[in-house]
């Protein structure tokens, strides 16, 4: 080394030795405080490893005296979270379906965690985007505004704790219609006239001789489930026949199809399996998408207030409000 | 560098004994700095501007600023937890935040002209460092006594008097530290409610958790590391050595004409033979960072000037002319030792780098002041549902599904209507709300200084496009004409 010495003539420190033109890497000593800061570190370092999870073993790996670890973290913020939507969970069951629109805060709640569920429970068939996934898939679009069973509150409730079509249970909703070609009530020929009707009445065809022989079949063999006028009926789930959504596709093939073999989806219950908040959660944000009509019976409620109240006050408001049913995809105000 | 008490000391750190016998240090522990009083000047000055920028830091909290029921009242807020920044009449939203960017790369420019102008003025009079270190060394010399004292208390055994005076002085330091750290919490919440909270132990455990840190911090930095954040952990005189070149202003020992340094004795003994400076080492006692200027132009001079004061006194006393040590380029430096003429100081600092910087510094501060000035403070940002793109409705028509975000940036609550252009048929309303036989516009309102997130359904009778594009406008309702629109696409399955 002493013989290696390269001194900087100006600053008369040493120098490591190397030279980039001209430039020389001084070799100042570092300050001492450094090193202390160098020696807590290593203490810091010790310390963590012995509060701390740190070696790794075969299986697993060591404790920390502190016993901390990530996945306990977890449960505990899971276990205050949960305690900080126990009364809100409960403020949701409590409260009259029909008045939560009443109490905005509750209802965009109620919608969020609506959407949380229905990405866990829903979307295997209604689809991410609670659209069925695909027109004509025969699973329903949850976002438009036609409903086989009904589409207040009250009813949603009702399909989402009861199911559709389970056949364990009595309150479910249940239907079946007939395999009219299958089970040879209908000839082909007759269904294919039924067929060209159901597409005049939907408006995908012309008036025909085949539509109209198809009109006298409706009368006898579809009215009693789908209504004279081909318009469904909601307490036996029968599609409206007249607009332009259908379950399984309104082209001659898949009508010809459902007509000879009956078609007919089934929906699990879930009134056993997720607790009612969670149910009614999900109520409140499928009523949301869009389609959410207002409840029936609150209708009725609005109509007879809107007769009591002289005309020309602000009972018209009030009448309005209701009618809009409660329902709906509300907004939020943030800061953000 | 070689200290033989600390070498025997830290021995067994160092490396091992080389050959010729003499330790070689690998650390060298701190040397103190005892910096003399002095007047002047830049003392004047600097004392003049630690006035001021200690008086802004701790009073600017204080200043209060109407802006209505819906606003703090506080001049200069950084609210972060609502995420607004507030200077007078000013307020910034986060997704304004180029501002503070914008006022970053001005502060950024603004050095690089001050550096390129004046040197390291910003370190020897405005830097927090510089400016705390001072405020702690006067304490240190009002409470120990002038260097030469300082000296003496350093070197005595510990005694009551010794005990007494390091401890009142780490208390003032302490207090001074703590209500450094007390002010800046300041910045951050209401100034009078915070202090209230503060000592009845109701304010947030970050509050007190950042006074804690900056306490702690400013009492270490200022009072113990002191020039040692300057040479070793700062960055800045690292960069300035690129930033400056031979026309910046340097404070510089004019070696042509002290040297060779001599007693005035000498010089009288001896005329001609001696240059001015008389050797009295009082450069050396005032420096803050305990360097010796003589040496010429190092990391460790913050350029605070102190020497040139010290030397102007000395000069006067002796009769010699002021100026021994000056600020001066280093281009002028080399004329004037040569006997040439130099330049007055503002021609050294007007030139085309200085004007060049102060240009793109106003352009930005000018460009940042219109923008301010035309900004709108109503604003829509809408999203279309991805998932349906859209939906079917019974009666066949379309529907699109919007989260249309208005953000009102006033501190009052407005009423703001929504409404649809150039779509044929269109059906607008607000989710949560029945849907309307006809309707191209809504009202909704948005409560102040927030952003209201509104579901937007539009529905349109079915086309043979696929895509239609059109405009959807927010408007403040009344005599607030505010509007701002964004361009949209009403989507179908097309082919019907």
């Amino acid at each position: 080394m002493a013989e290696n010495k390269y001194i900087d003539e100006p600053t008369g420190t040493e120098t490591v030795g190397h030279e980039w033109d001209g430039i020389e890497e001084l070799d100042t000593p570092m300050p001492r405080w450094w090193l202390w800061t160098l020696y807590a570190t290593i203490i810091w370092g010790i310390v963590y490893v012995i509060l701390y999870p740190a070696w790794p073993l075969v299986n697993s790996a060591t404790e920390g005296v502190l016993g901390w670890s990530s996945r306990g973290d977890f449960a505990q913020e899971m276990e205050a979270r949960e305690k900080e939507l126990k009364p809100i969970r409960q403020a949701l069951v409590s409260t009259d379906i029909n008045k939560l629109s009443g109490s905005p805060e509750l209802m965009q709640t109620a919608i969020e965690g609506g959407r949380s569920a229905f990405k866990v429970h829903c979307v295997q068939c209604h689809g991410t985007g609670a659209d069925g996934i695909r027109p004509g898939s025969g699973y329903p679009n949850l976002n438009d505004d036609e409903w086989l069973w009904g589409g207040d509150l009250e009813a949603i409730e009702y399909t989402l704790i009861h199911g559709i079509r389970n056949p364990d249970h009595e309150d479910t909703r249940f239907s079946q219609m007939p395999a009219f070609g299958r089970d040879g009530i209908l000839t082909s020929a007759e269904i294919s006239d039924l067929v060209s009707y159901v597409r005049n009445i939907s408006g995908k065809e012309k008036q025909s001789a085949s539509a109209q022989r198809g009109a006298a079949l409706f009368q006898t063999n579809c009215a009693l489930c789908h209504g004279a006028d081909g318009k469904g009926d909601r307490m036996q789930g029968a599609p409206n026949l007249t607009d332009a959504i259908s379950l399984y596709g309104l082209d001659r093939e898949s009508l010809t199809y459902t007509l000879t073999n009956s078609r007919y989806g089934v929906m699990p219950r879930w009134g056993h399996r997720l607790d009612p908040a969670t149910i009614r959660m999900l109520t409140v944000y499928v009523h949301s998408l869009g389609g959410g009509e207002a409840s029936p019976a609150l209708e009725e409620v609005a109509q007879e207030t809107l007769e009591d109240i002289p005309a020309g006050s602000d009972g018209a408001d009030t009448a309005d409000d209701a009618a809009a049913g409660g329902g709906g995809e509300g907004r939020e105000d943030v800061q953000s | 560098m070689l200290q033989p008490g600390a070498a025997a000391k830290v021995g067994k750190m160092s490396s091992p004994k080389p050959a010729d016998g003499s330790y070689f240090q690998l650390y060298e522990s701190r040397k103190g700095v005892f910096p003399k009083a002095t007047d002047g000047f830049y003392r004047r000055l600097k004392w003049g501007i630690m006035i001021v920028t200690l008086a802004i830091y701790y009073i600017t909290p204080w200043i209060r600023w109407d802006r209505g029921p819906y606003a703090p009242d506080q001049a200069v807020l950084v609210d972060l937890a609502n995420r607004r920044f507030y200077m007078f009449s000013i307020e910034i939203w986060p997704h304004e935040f180029y501002y503070v960017v914008g006022l970053l790369v001005m502060a950024g420019i603004g050095l690089f002209l001050v550096t390129s102008a004046v040197g390291r003025a910003w370190c020897g009079y405005a830097c927090p460092q510089t400016v705390w270190t001072d405020l702690f060394q006067h304490v240190e010399r009002w409470i120990d006594g002038d260097r030469n004292a300082q000296f003496r208390l350093q070197d005595a055994p510990w005694g009551s008097q010794k005990i007494a005076k390091r401890f009142g002085k780490w208390a003032i330091w302490l207090f001074i530290a703590f209500w450094t750290g007390g002010a800046w919490i300041m910045y951050f919440a209401d100034a009078p409610t915070l202090t209230v909270d503060f000592w009845t132990g109701q304010a947030a455990p970050v509050a007190y958790a950042t006074v804690g840190i900056l306490t702690a911090i400013t009492f270490i930095f200022g009072g113990f590391m002191r020039e040692q954040v300057c040479i070793y952990m700062c960055p800045w005189p690292r960069i300035q050595t690129a930033m400056m070149d031979e026309k910046s202003l340097l404070v510089t020992y004019k070696d042509w004409r002290g040297e060779k340094r001599g007693s005035v004795k000498k010089a009288k003994a001896n005329p001609g033979e001696f240059g001015d400076c008389i050797d009295c080492n009082q450069c050396v006692a005032v420096c803050p960072t305990g360097i010796d200027i003589r040496e010429g132009p190092q990391i460790g001079c913050i350029t605070c000037a102190l020497c040139i004061d010290a030397c102007d006194s000395v000069m006067e006393q002796v009769g010699r002319p002021r100026g021994l040590i000056d600020y001066i380029t280093a281009d002028d430096a080399e004329a004037e030792a040569k006997g040439a003429e130099t330049p007055p100081t503002w021609k050294t600092l007007l030139r085309p780098r200085t004007i060049a910087y102060f240009l793109i510094w106003a352009s930005i501060g000018l460009g940042m002041l219109f923008v301010l000035g035309n900004r709108t403070r109503l604003d829509i940002a809408v999203q279309q549902d991805r998932n349906p793109v859209y939906v079917q409705l019974a009666s066949g028509e379309i529907r699109n599904n919007y989260t249309a975000k208005i953000r009102n940036m006033e501190s009052r609550p407005r009423e703001v209507e929504i409404s649809v252009f150039g779509l044929e048929g269109a059906t607008i309303w607000e989710g949560g709300t029945a849907r309307p036989a006809q309707q191209t516009k809504f009202v909704t309102h948005v409560a102040p200084d927030s952003v209201a997130k509104v579901r937007v359904f539009v529905v349109a009778p079915p086309a043979a496009q696929e895509s239609t594009s059109y405009v959807m406008q927010v408007r403040g309702v009344g005599d607030d004409a505010e509007t701002d629109s964004e361009e949209l696409f009403f989507k179908r399955p097309g082919n019907e």
